[in-house]
């Protein structure tokens, strides 16, 4: 116990300081000028794999390391569709994947957020459409927000995340 | 029969060292599966492939204590099925029953059932021969589950999507109370045809698809597709760029450790864990950014070398990276030891005895923490491995602690073997130019991953074309003993056990 206080106190704190919400990313534009009002700071994230590589998944890990400090932001990870805020979508969309993507979003609850992740979120990227690929994450439900890169940067995940959230008009008071 | 009267009949094979290969009859097939098993080898991969008439030809590769095998079958009557080998290697099931869903030939065995399949595509329709996609539209397909019955037995169903930021799969555990009577897994929900996208793409590029089979392996896949493509061409490599190969290999073995040890931690409650090798993981990857620029490596390896050569000016901040996190990295491991919660939680979890484990055929990691003291770095090592003289580490217990302390071993080594190599790199050119190889030839890449033996069998086409690709994860083979190694846990365990072995969905499912 001792060695692990000392790990801890030797170590501090970590966190760096977050980026801004990059506007340029935004896709659509939707109801979301209330989920502040709403929600307040907090938003719950569930994270779907549609098909990709792995590589997106690394960054979605990474981007809740303590150099994030993303629970600091009041952004959480949570483990059913019925508790999100926001679905984060990396793909290609496999045909396999397709019909679990489809009830995940019907499961999350209104109004909600879509952010695609990665160049194959996005585009499809390398692996494109195929027989087995629906490719871009649009062509199956509604995209707000897409995050290119391969893989995107935990800064820039952050950063589309911040975008989808951010009020485009004052959120009408409650 | 003894091995060598094959290998005295096999040829030389392009690509990773110490492979030959052999073309047999349909009686052959299974005698040389037979001898290969009796001489205590192993089978890595088995996939189909079809020549430009559609002839289809079955191949594995076997790996033996005196070198790889490629083994050949042309199948010459497509409507009689050929010998399965499911008996002599259990992992050969789900790679055969692969095959028959995208190219349509079949082996004898019983399990018929598809795989790779779901309901993207009709039992008719072979993928990677038929030409015209198919649209059908999103549904869900049924699939026969091995019923368990009994008084109290009932099954939990889990996924494909997961509760945490994990790629999708099913398990179905058929349970009594909470201890597991059996566990069944379901695959190929990330089934995005990377295969058939491998034949679209020129062959001088494709090892950047390669790169994107299984992202954590990025290095892996990448350097055993240009080792393959390399050796078809006749490509020398200079040897700058093998050491720098094997110093983005070791890097990307480090990060994955770093990860899989703090997100072990963490499956026992002890976010401590977590955040701390979270943190040491971060720092490898930015030191990757600033060193490389990139994470995660993706595109660091290119046919004839890799993408940059190594300034410099980037190796005091490899070097002190790598220092910190040896040294952070044996602070944590005295934390995990002597702290009993985690120490109960990791001890006799999730066991695959030995005996076990050699005769399911568990490779990697996973294998060499259960006495299978296989590792190509040492056993087929190519360039510059012969010159590093890697340090094998086998532990026996079989259980979730030997998979941490492998790690935690490996981890050290690789930490040693990077400062080595940034001692020691050779001056000289980083990438030489690769010619097209000829249409018709083939060849195969093998290079230790992270998590085991990653394989590229790669046949080029003509004017610079694949004819055929297939990449193997050594997740084939891990998968199956994952199956094993739960029974008599309870289900709550079988996150930490799942994770202790770390298996790739996308690098199988392809």
């Amino acid at each position: 116990m001792l060695k692990t206080l000392c790990q801890i106190a030797s170590i501090g704190i970590a966190s760096e300081p977050p980026p801004q919400a990059d506007e340029s990313l935004r896709i659509r534009d939707s109801i979301q000028e209330h989920i502040r009002a709403v929600l307040g700071r907090a938003l719950c994230i569930r994270h779907v794999d549609a098909g990709s590589c792995n590589g997106c998944e690394l960054e979605i890990h990474a981007l809740n390391n303590p150099l994030y400090n993303l629970e600091g932001l009041g952004i959480r990870f949570v483990a059913s569709p019925r508790h999100a805020d926001l679905l984060l979508v990396t793909g290609p969309v496999s045909k396999h994947m397709e019909v679990a993507l489809l009830r995940t979003y019907e499961a999350t609850p209104d109004p909600k957020l879509v952010v695609a992740i990665g160049d194959c979120g996005c585009t499809g990227g390398i692996f494109g459409e195929s027989y087995s690929s629906r490719g871009r994450v649009s062509n199956v439900i509604p995209v707000d927000v897409a995050v290119p890169g391969c893989p995107p940067s935990p800064t820039r995940i952050l950063q589309g995340i911040l975008a989808a959230v951010a009020d485009k008009v004052p959120a009408n008071p409650r | 029969m003894p091995l060598q009267p094959w290998f005295a009949r096999s040829e030389a094979h392009p690509g990773a060292p110490g492979l030959s290969a052999l073309s047999v009859s349909h009686d052959e097939w299974r005698q040389v599966a037979q001898d290969v098993a009796a001489a205590g080898g192993r089978l890595l991969a088995l996939w189909a492939s079809s020549d430009q008439h559609a002839a289809p030809k079955i191949h594995a590769v076997f790996l033996a204590e005196r070198g790889g095998l490629v083994l050949t079958l042309p199948i010459t009557d497509t409507d009689t099925p050929y010998p399965g080998i499911e008996d002599l290697f259990p992992a050969a099931a789900r790679m055969q029953r692969a095959a028959a869903d995208l190219s349509g030939v079949r082996s004898r065995d019983p399990d018929t059932r598809p795989w790779l399949r779901h309901a993207a595509w009709p039992q008719n329709y072979r993928p990677l021969i038929d030409p015209l996609p198919i649209a059908t539209a999103p549904q869900v397909d049924s699939y026969e589950f091995v019923r368990v019955e009994g008084d109290g037995v009932h099954e939990v169903a889990v996924g494909p999507v997961h509760a945490g930021i994990i790629e999708p799969g099913h398990f179905r555990f058929s349970v009594v109370g909470e201890k597991v009577l059996r566990l069944e897994e379901r695959l190929g929900y990330v089934h995005k045809g990377i295969e058939l996208r491998f034949t679209q793409l020129p062959i001088l590029e494709a090892h950047q698809l390669a790169a994107r089979v299984s992202g954590d392996s990025a290095v892996a896949f990448s350097w055993a597709y240009c080792q393959a493509l390399e050796g078809m061409a006749g490509t020398e490599v200079p040897p700058r760029a093998g050491w720098l190969r094997a110093l983005y290999l070791e890097l990307e073995r480090v990060a994955n450790h770093l990860g899989d040890l703090g997100a072990l931690g963490n499956d026992t409650g002890f976010a401590f864990g977590l955040a701390q090798f979270s943190r040491l993981k971060e720092q490898v990857l930015r030191t990757n950014q600033d060193a490389f620029g990139e994470r995660y490596l993706m595109g660091a390896i290119v046919p004839g070398g890799t993408r940059r050569d190594l300034s410099r000016t980037a190796l005091p901040g490899l070097r002190s990276c790598v220092w910190e996190i040896l040294k952070q990295a044996l602070t944590l491991r005295t934390i995990y030891d002597e702290h009993e919660g985690v120490r109960d939680r990791f001890n006799g979890a999730g066991r695959v005895a030995p005996e076990l484990a050699a005769r399911l055929g568990l490779i990697g990691l996973a294998g060499r923490a259960s006495a299978q003291p296989f590792d190509l770095r040492s056993n087929l090592p190519c360039e510059p491995y012969t010159q590093l003289s890697v340090n094998k580490i086998v532990r026996s217990e079989g259980d979730v602690a030997a998979r941490v302390a492998v790690r935690f071993d490996e981890l050290q080594e690789s930490c040693r073997l990077i400062q080595h190599i940034l001692a020691e790199l050779p001056h000289g050119p980083h990438v030489t130019p690769v010619p097209m190889p000829a249409d018709g030839v083939i060849g195969t890449g093998l290079i230790e991953g992270w998590r085991g033996p990653v394989c590229i069998a790669l046949e080029a086409g003509p004017n610079g074309t694949i004819r055929r690709c297939h990449p193997h994860d050594p997740s084939w083979n891990n998968w199956p003993v994952l199956e094993h190694a739960i029974i008599d846990n309870i289900v709550p365990d079988f996150p930490l056990i799942n994770k202790s072995f770390n298996l790739s969905y996308s690098g199988h499912d392809l």
